[in-house]
């Protein structure tokens, strides 16, 4: 069985093409989702890609969490079905609030498109399973607003329950707290990235094929439930 | 901008009763505010012998949008047809000059669409929103051909880079383009940025545009078929920019350009807003109105919005058309029709559709969420009839406004000073000698690696996506951008731009063919076969002669050389008027040039990502420095010959470059340009993280630093030498073996050495002081 894994296009999601062919590069079937559509059409897990949902209007993501295909997503996620979030999906999903934090601007006030390293934290969930702890990856950074921040006692929570799955390693190109370059819900089958992994998925169109990772990770994580 | 036009359309919905057709008839010699709108005095009169009549104010507002230069070429068009007079026999066009945009087959049944715009007024008036709606302007182009837009490019000049005014301009532009582009999901894959202090007060924007699409998909902007609908869609049609084609780019612009508050007669922003967000769902919605096959004709809505569009239709169309004015979704209510039809709000379309389409258009648009409208029908009279709540205000021939507007041949001369320019021969500029020569060379490599016209770039291209859409091959800042068109043959697309404004100002012929030649080369670089160009001719005012013999010798020169080396221009778009005062800037024709790879994953990058890899300079070296970045940089110098002009040389160059990539031969290739064999030397240095020892075989100050044309540097993949050698032979192209890649150092034997740490200090570190 091939496991179907749904891209989501909101008005103004951008990356929805790229996640839809890292599935298929991992070997899954990209399933394109439809904001409008209070449907998951049956898919093993849910990709919410990179973009400018609603152009960012009010707060990047804060219009799209209330998009219909959210209503069936949030309890669905809640119930165990693994969701990635990259980049605006990250957003999406922090005011979703299926994810602790928020994203803000750049610390550098400005757009910032980098091939850069992160380091893998927690390579037990289900986006994170084909990686080692510790392994660094070069991927892409591509926003204005990817600051991640949360309080004290958050960070302090999200540190001690293994909740960060990956850093910025050899420099922090944004300012987020505690150099966090993506989180992880506690049951780990929810989680959100500000670099893009499926920009790194083929050497001749990214900087390494490192994030292909991420999509065989949860492949197998389909395949084992 | 005053129009006293807007202002009485709008008093007109209250008190004064409108500017009919039958009002016109009946009040010849009321007096009309053509001046003010742009129009000569005897322009108005054609006007008014072509109606039979004078204007009313709506048909007024059409014909001075129309009959502007930015829209009607009136200055240039006499010169642009050798553009087609001169085109090499090519059966690659599948759309023209005179099309929204220029359609080349490159073969597997899939067409590229490619064009480069200026919107050099408004992004110095308003950097940020000026330049976003450059990028957006230049893709509702390529959106109108059938096309799916894949990527952007941008050409920027500025003012000196440490002027106060450029920190003003430069970062609103960079700002603009990337909200814009990154916004809209396209990925910017290079340009140019350059400065000079003759684009203080005119800073250069020019923004490029590649779409893709099957040949059966490609769309014209055509109103055919009477009875079809003719739908606007997108944004709602507000006050913004009206009349920016006839004032902003036009000579009254410094008078006129102010902006001010609303009310009776205020003057408004002729600059407009873009919405990349409503772009973004344009392009989707547009896409599967293609797929849906819905669509009879289809134009975008770009200078002299409404105006241009429903004339060009209509007028392409040879056809009619009726439009009822007041169905236009506005943001503003108080809008009149004089107006509407000239404002130049962003993200809208006109298409033409059958009734028996219309609905499923519409449910398209829709499930969009993008406003549409039918607005009017297509008529089988030959006249473009417009409405107002009942009231003709518009019944003039299409074509008139269209197609007929005034042409001028503007008078050149060569200037005064062209020849005491051409004799000031850098020859006699001091250059590093004596026992201290290679410390000297040494120095003066780093100096032009900072100076800001070829320090690193990163600071503006770290702003732009490269990566969306996952088929960016090559970006910045390698030689051009290679996009891959397909993902299961590696079929892509290559694409470069050049200019320059120092060697075009020496001479405006020569000039712009080194313009076209770079390009071409840039293109070649990468291995991919050049095939077409476009162009984005940047000038001051046509009406100083010497401006216009700066313009003739640059088409007639981009014209010869396009034929010499056998690629046709597609289309392009010309800018006057980029001068303050007398003072005109250089003649600045930016030129791109498309060319095909038909395999991306042989594609050669500029970096040195190999040790171990012998050198090769390919080419002819001579003694060329006028108007190179050595004599500007080292002593504030412009003057002399540019480098001579080879156009076989480049050719058998470019062949070589593209039959090696094909065949496997080489590991990295970078064209000579600007700074020259020393500047290329260490751009791959520092690029791929890898050094250099070469041994120069001459003058190691002219083989360093001289802009000879016609030569590019390459590192042969090792065991390859003897082949690359022997193809290097048989094509005629010289090829000197200078060194091999490895270390971390770049080493110029016999003269100096200096540390890649050292260079990537000097070569990086510009931009970021600069701005921040």
């Amino acid at each position: 069985m091939t496991a179907r894994v749904g891209v989501v296009t909101f008005p103004g999601s951008l990356d929805d093409h790229d996640a839809r062919r890292a599935v298929r590069l991992a070997g899954g079937l990209p399933v394109p989702l439809w904001h409008a559509d209070a449907d998951l059409r049956g898919v093993d897990a849910v990709v919410l890609p990179g973009g400018f949902s609603y152009g960012d209007y009010l707060r990047c993501g804060a219009i799209a969490r209330f998009a219909p295909v959210m209503t069936e997503l949030i309890p669905a996620a809640r119930a165990g079905l693994p969701v990635l979030g990259i980049c605006n999906g990250f957003q999406v999903l922090c005011e979703a609030h299926l994810l602790p934090g928020a994203l803000t601007r750049n610390a550098g006030l400005r757009f910032v498109t980098r091939d850069i390293q992160i380091r893998v934290e927690n390579a037990q969930t289900s986006w994170t399973s084909q990686y080692a702890a510790g392994q660094e990856l070069t991927v892409v950074l591509k926003s204005g607003e990817g600051a991640y921040v949360a309080d004290e006692a958050t960070l302090a929570d999200l540190a001690a329950r293994g909740q960060v799955l990956v850093r910025y390693a050899g420099g922090n190109p944004n300012g987020s707290a505690s150099d966090i370059a993506g989180v992880v819900n506690e049951a780990g089958n929810v989680a959100g990235l500000m670099p893009h992994p499926e920009h790194a998925v083929d050497a001749l169109t990214g900087p390494s094929a490192d994030g292909l990772g991420f999509f065989t990770s949860v492949l197998r994580a389909v395949v084992a439930a | 901008m005053s129009t006293d036009v807007a202002a009485q359309a709008r008093a007109g919905q209250q008190a004064v009763p409108q500017d009919t057709v039958s009002v016109a008839a009946a009040t010849p010699d009321r007096s009309q505010p053509y001046a003010a709108l742009g129009l000569t005095a005897a322009e108005y009169r054609k006007i008014a012998e072509l109606l039979g009549r004078r204007p009313t104010d709506a048909e007024l507002a059409i014909y001075s949008v129309m009959w502007s230069e930015h829209c009607s070429y009136k200055s240039s068009r006499r010169h642009l047809r050798q553009f087609a007079e001169k085109a090499p026999p090519t059966d690659a066009l599948l759309a023209g000059i005179g099309d929204n945009a220029g359609v080349v087959d490159i073969g597997q049944g899939y067409a590229v669409t490619f064009k480069i715009e200026s919107h050099n007024h408004p992004s110095y008036v308003e950097p940020f929103q000026g330049a976003a709606t450059g990028v957006g302007g230049i893709v509702r182009d390529i959106l109108a051909m059938g096309a799916r837009p894949v990527a952007v490019m941008d050409a920027l000049r500025f003012g000196p880079a440490d002027a106060p005014d450029t920190r003003r301009v430069l970062p609103g532009v960079v700002g603009g383009i990337s909200f814009y582009g990154n916004c809209l999901g396209l990925p910017n894959i290079g340009g140019e940025l350059a400065f000079d202090p003759c684009y203080a007060g005119n800073p250069l924007i020019n923004a490029l545009c590649v779409g893709v699409l099957r040949h059966a998909d490609l769309k014209r902007a055509v109103a055919t078929g009477t009875g079809n609908q003719v739908i606007l869609f997108g944004s709602r049609t507000g006050p913004d920019g009206i009349g920016g084609a006839s004032v902003l780019a036009s000579a009254s612009f410094g008078a006129s350009a102010s902006t001010g508050g609303r009310g009776e007669g205020a003057k408004r922003p002729s600059v407009q807003v873009g919405d990349p967000f409503m772009e973004k769902l344009l392009v989707e919605c547009c896409l599967e109105l293609y797929a849906a096959d819905l669509v009879v004709g289809i134009q975008d809505l770009g200078a002299a919005g409404v105006a241009c569009a429903t004339t060009e239709l209509a007028a392409g169309g040879k056809s009619g058309m009726t439009v009822r004015l007041d169905a236009v979704p506005l943001r503003d209510a108080s809008l009149g029709p004089a107006e509407i039809l000239m404002s130049e709000s962003q993200e809208r379309m006109m298409a033409i559709v059958t009734p028996a389409d219309a609905s499923r258009f519409l449910a398209i648009c829709a499930r969009w969420e993008v406003p549409a409208m039918v607005i009017g029908e297509v008529t089988d009279t030959g006249r473009l009839e417009m409405t107002w709540h009942g009231e003709r205000v518009v019944d003039i021939p299409p074509g008139t406004a269209a197609d007929d507007g005034p042409v001028y041949d503007r008078p050149a001369r060569r200037p005064d000073g062209q020849d005491a320019l051409a004799a000031d021969d850098p020859a006699r500029l001091a250059r590093p000698s004596g026992p201290a020569r290679g410390t000297g060379l040494r120095a003066t490599l780093l100096a032009l690696l900072a100076a800001p016209d070829a320090a690193d770039k990163t600071w503006v291209t770290e702003q732009y996506d490269r990566y969306v859409r996952g088929d960016t091959v090559l970006a910045m800042p390698h030689d051009a951008g290679v996009i891959r068109v397909d993902e299961a043959t590696g079929l892509g697309v290559a694409l470069a731009t050049d200019g320059n404004g120092r060697y075009c100002l020496l001479d405006p012929y020569a000039g712009t063919q080194l313009a076209l030649a770079e390009a071409y080369r840039n293109v070649a670089a990468t291995g991919a076969r050049p095939l077409a160009v476009t162009n984005c001719l940047n000038f001051g005012s046509p009406e100083d002669p010497a401006v216009m013999w700066q313009f003739t010798e640059a088409v007639r020169g981009l014209a010869d050389g396009c034929l010499a080396l056998g690629v046709p221009v597609t289309g392009g778009n010309v800018s006057f008027y980029n001068q303050t005062g007398a003072d005109a800037i250089q003649p600045t024709p930016v030129i791109g040039v498309l060319g095909v790879h038909d395999d991306v994953r042989r594609r050669l990058s500029s970096a040195f990502g190999q040790s171990e890899a012998s050198l090769m300079l390919l080419g002819e070296t001579r003694t060329e420095l006028g108007g190179s970045l050595w004599a500007r940089v080292q002593h504030g110098h412009l003057g002399g010959r540019p480098p001579a002009v080879d156009l076989a040389a480049e050719q058998a160059l470019a062949q070589v470059l593209v039959t090696a990539a094909g065949r496997g031969l080489l590991a990295a290739a970078h064209d000579l340009s600007d700074g020259g064999l020393g500047a290329a030397l260490a751009e791959s240095c520092l690029a791929g993280g890898v050094g250099a020892t070469v041994t120069l075989p001459g003058d190691d100050f002219t083989f360093l630093f001289s802009e000879s044309a016609s030569r590019a540097l390459v590192a042969v993949v090792p065991g390859r030498e003897a082949s690359f050698t022997t193809l290097c032979a048989e094509a005629g192209v010289p090829a000197a073996t200078i060194g091999t890649t490895g270390g971390s150092t770049l080493e110029v034997a016999g003269s100096f050495s200096v540390s890649l740490e050292e260079l990537g200090r000097a070569h990086r570190g510009t931009l970021p002081a600069l701005f921040g």
